[in-house]
């Protein structure tokens, strides 16, 4: 069971996520930008926190383009699993392999602090292990992290169960509360909080650990 | 390009006395180039040089078993066991902060946080001590939103958690406010890097982003007062960009790791020169400098321009020949600059070459340890007028003034807008007494906290510099840490204004009886002096911040209280009003003495804390507000009311010294004070918490009413 994580200049989550993941069960490759290729059999990708190219010009869209991306793109085509994490969903939706756009927190300030999140689906990989309408706390961290798609883009991520996660108030005027979508084949995941922040005992929460473990139990079980 | 000529108002203008100026012409026997000029100024600034604070540093104490490097490298170095080390320091920006609030607060935190990973650690934690003018001042809002905009922008960006902190809110900081930032990195004791070069010939290596023509004569400027010019210094505060900081750090722990670094110092304040000139002194070199191959951002750059830019995000480095190309390597992968820049010389000169000319041609050690050095007059300030009646008054009344203030308000505001978790080690966050990060990969923990109470020490220098240093000392007990050291931030007015001088003078001595006694040395630090606008000072502000260890997880006190629970307070009460938050919240008055602070108590009351950890639920220590601030921040953080049967707005409201309140279970309670019976300890019963109600004696409001007053007080005065 293989994880990567991407690392960008600027990532500065990525030791969080691998030893998150590591916790789980998983053998981790730290994957620089300018490689071209994945390590072989990897079943995860993670793209992490952190401000990739320092959020330059928009925040994830030079990393989009670095040649990691590509591998990363060609994985998820081929039916692997993705997850995005904070700038890490930011760099998904500039690389088209989620809809919609991170856009600047509606009080126009960083947020950092823990929140209720209500996962909305059990129904991927990464929610399995959620109850639907169960009530996270996790932490969030962001700048920009206020989800806009047009309207027919929302409703057709509703209708198709894609929503995974909603804040359970209002805490940075995205559209309809969303915190994290699914990809339509339900396999890459982006969300602006972070469960690696949220995996031991120690960080006062451990609502996130059942993502990592639930990701862990689908890979071992494929 | 032709040089100005030397004028006496170009020499004024560089902050150089004319008997400073006669110093330069006899060490030199000749007249300085400009170039030459501006690298003195640069040099025997009082920022750089310490000139007027030099003496007087000496007599604190610096040594203890756990201290592996004091004062006079980069940051300050402390054993944490294990192998393993804590840096840290604190640093002020405060002229620059308010001259451009968002790139003065960033590079602020920048500039600490190159000094922590120029000494080879990993930054694992930040705080911030901020000090704005009255509310009501018209650029205290665009201050405040600034300061925290730059310190979030920067340290979110690099990826440091912000832990702790304090914002203030004084009128005599309307024309000065206080920036001072503090950072901490975790090194193994084997692997810590010094700026002392060794070794003739060595290539001296320049690092990072490039240079530019901001920041120019910065620390110059922040060793002046300000008057109604202020705005033409806009261009001497440098620009940050903590992306390339974020590369720089990791290419230098890559380099560190890659046995390449005969020494390595940051490029702070007066950059290229200041960072040269410390690597060759400490070694007792001369250092040869070609301006020519310095990696310029702009085109026509003079040679007074590149030494004295504080361009941000550079450093400068001694190299072992045989890895220049493996080093090179490393910068080429972060996409950063790397040149040899110059080159180790056995002779005492600074010699800067560009455009094949001599610029300057300097005896080295004359810029640094030689430096001019001043034993200023100083008389004691006078007491402060004595304190009078103060009326009884209604306790939640008084409570209410003092969480409706935007200096004892929560600041959820501020705090909230910094990344207090990323590097997922963060055991508190920001919010009660000090923060806790846990030291990756093992049980241990390391715990930080930022205090000084100002109008105690312009009431009483001495016992306000002791009680900086006690608050501080108790914040660490209170979460269960062992107190290991500490680093001081002094900020204060004039120093060529004797009373000024006096209030320096006395602080330092009660810093010092405090950190003696509470065995937490001083081992690094930073001096701001001249923060006056139009020759009114700010408050002396001798910020101190503590470093301490939780050896193990489970020794931690974390609260929150719980319902039912047993409020204890330890310590002696004996109701000290005088300088009181409550004097100057409710009446604005700053009369009487500062609480006298006994250090024997704080060691005694200190110790028994730390003993009986296992007892405690939750712990603070009261300071500001007494025992009814105290009560209602243990009972906010546990979103529950409580209960206090003791009476009297002396007893409620007084800030003597050496005093916890603790939160346990009742038979836990019992057990406690039974041990406090037996230490021959001074601990009483004070309440309970618990229900929906807090209630002060006679006098209770609904909880729910004073958490909302608490947490929307700040905004609603700032946002």
């Amino acid at each position: 069971m293989l994880a990567a994580v991407t690392v960008f200049p600027g990532s500065n989550c990525d030791r969080d996520l691998k030893c998150a993941l590591e916790a789980a069960g998983f053998k981790v490759a730290m994957v620089w930008h300018k490689d071209t290729a994945l390590p072989p059999g990897v079943d995860l990708v993670g793209v992490p926190g952190g401000f990739s190219f320092g959020d330059y010009l928009r925040c994830g869209a030079i990393a989009a383009q670095a040649p990691v991306m590509r591998a990363v793109a060609d994985h998820a085509a081929r039916g692997g699993y993705v997850l995005g994490i904070c700038n890490g969903f930011q760099v998904l939706t500039e690389t088209r392999l989620l809809p919609g756009a991170l856009m600047r927190n509606a009080g126009l300030k960083f947020i950092c602090k823990t929140v209720d999140l209500v996962v909305e689906t059990p129904d991927s990989a990464f929610t399995a292990g959620y109850g639907r309408g169960q009530v996270l706390r996790i932490p969030i961290a962001h700048h920009d992290g206020n989800y806009q798609a047009d309207t027919d883009t929302l409703d057709r991520l509703e209708g198709e169960g894609r929503v995974a996660f909603r804040y359970g108030t209002d805490v940075n005027g995205a559209a309809r509360q969303i915190a994290g979508v699914l990809s339509d084949n339900r396999r890459v995941l982006g969300m602006m909080p972070h469960p690696e922040r949220a995996a031991e005992t120690a960080h006062g929460s451990t609502d996130g650990r059942q993502m990592f473990a639930a990701l862990a139990g689908t890979l071992v079980a494929a | 390009m032709q040089e100005p000529v030397l004028s006496p108002d170009l020499i004024a203008a560089h902050g150089l006395k004319p008997d400073e100026y006669q110093r330069i012409l006899d060490i030199l026997g000749r007249a300085p180039t400009f170039t030459e000029l501006g690298i003195f100024s640069a040099m025997w600034n009082e920022h750089c040089s310490y000139k007027s604070s030099k003496v007087h540093l000496r007599t604190l104490p610096t040594t203890g078993p756990q201290v592996i490097c004091g004062p006079g490298e980069n940051a300050g170095v402390v054993d944490i066991g294990d192998g393993q080390a804590v840096i840290f320091k604190m640093e002020s920006h405060n002229h620059p902060s308010y001259i451009e609030p968002y790139q003065g607060a960033a590079t602020g935190v920048g500039g600490i946080l190159r000094d922590v990973f120029t000494m080879g650690a990993r930054p694992i934690a930040a705080m911030n001590s901020l000090s704005f003018g009255a509310v009501s001042h018209w650029k205290t809002r665009q201050l405040v939103h600034g300061v925290v905009e730059g310190v979030g922008g920067y340290g979110n960006a690099f990826g440091v958690p912000t832990v702790g902190g304090e914002v203030r809110f004084h009128p005599a900081y309307n024309g000065n406010c206080l920036v001072n930032a503090f950072a901490a990195g975790l090194a193994d004791t084997d692997k810590i890097f010094y700026s002392t070069a060794s070794g003739i010939g060595m290539p001296v290596v320049y690092l990072g982003a490039k240079t530019g023509r901001d920041g120019v004569g910065g620390a110059t400027m922040a060793s002046a007062e300000f008057d109604e010019t202020i705005e033409e210094k806009r261009p001497t505060v440098q620009v940050g960009d903590p992306f390339t900081e974020k590369r720089l750090l990791e290419a230098c722990l890559e380099l560190m790791a890659s046995g390449a670094v005969i020494s390595i110092q940051d490029m702070g304040a007066a950059g290229l020169t200041c960072s040269a000139v410390e690597m060759g002194d400490k070694g007792g070199l001369g250092i040869t400098l070609n301006l020519d191959r310095v990696p310029q951002r702009e085109p026509g750059m003079t040679a007074y321009e590149m030494m004295l830019s504080e361009s941000q995000e550079r450093m400068l480095m001694v190299l072992r020949p045989e890895k220049e190309a493996e080093a090179k390597a490393i910068f080429d992968k972060w996409d950063l600059d790397f040149a040899v820049v110059g080159e180790t010389t056995a002779d005492d000169r600074f010699l800067i070459l560009h455009g094949n000319e001599v610029r300057a041609d300097l005896p080295l050690s004359q810029l640094s340890s030689q430096a001019p050095e001043y034993n200023r007059p100083w008389v004691t300030p006078p007491a402060p007028a004595p304190l009078g009646n103060v009326p009884e008054v209604d306790a939640i009344d008084a409570l209410r003034a003092l969480i409706g203030s935007v200096n004892y308000a929560s600041k959820h505001w501020v705090y909230e807008q910094y990344d207090a978790q990323v590097m997922a080690d963060t055991i508190r966050a920001p919010g009660l007494g000090a923060g806790i990060v846990r030291v990756h990969g093992t049980g241990k923990a390391l715990a930080f906290t930022s205090d000084v109470t100002p109008r105690y020490v312009k009431a009483n220098p001495v016992e306000g510099g002791k009680q900086a240093v006690a608050e501080a000392f108790r914040n660490l007990i209170a979460v269960g840490a062992k107190p290991l050291a500490t680093t001081d931030n002094l900020n204060f007015g004039n120093p060529e204004k004797p009373e000024i001088m006096g209030q320096f003078v006395g602080a330092i001595q009660g810093i010092g009886a405090a950190c003696m006694a509470l065995d937490t040395p001083i081992v690094s630090g930073n001096v701001s002096l001249y923060n006056e606008t139009d020759g009114q000072p700010i408050l002396p502000t001798p910020t101190i911040c503590a470093v301490g260890i939780i050896e193990t997880l489970d020794r931690a006190i974390l609260g929150p209280a719980q319902s039912g629970d047993t409020l204890l307070l330890l310590g002696e009460t004996r109701g000290h009003l005088g300088q009181s938050a409550l004097l100057a919240e409710m009446w604005n008055r700053a009369e009487g003495d500062a609480p006298p602070v006994d250090l024997v108590a704080e060691v005694a009351h200190g110790a028994f804390i730390r003993e009986h950890h296992a007892l405690t639920r939750a712990c603070t220590d009261l300071s500001d507000g007494g025992l009814a601030l105290a009560v209602f921040e243990l009972a906010a953080a546990a979103e529950r009311g409580a209960e206090i049967t003791v009476t009297g707005t002396a007893t409620l409201f007084g800030e003597d010294q050496a005093r916890y309140l603790i939160a346990t279970s009742p038979a836990q309670a019992a057990t406690l004070q039974q041990a406090a019976t037996a230490a021959g300890l001074p601990m009483t019963e004070v309440g309970r918490i618990g229900g929906t109600t807090f209630r002060l004696g006679d006098s209770a409001a609904p909880m729910a009413d004073l958490l909302a007053l608490y947490r929307g007080a700040f905004a609603a005065a700032l946002a």
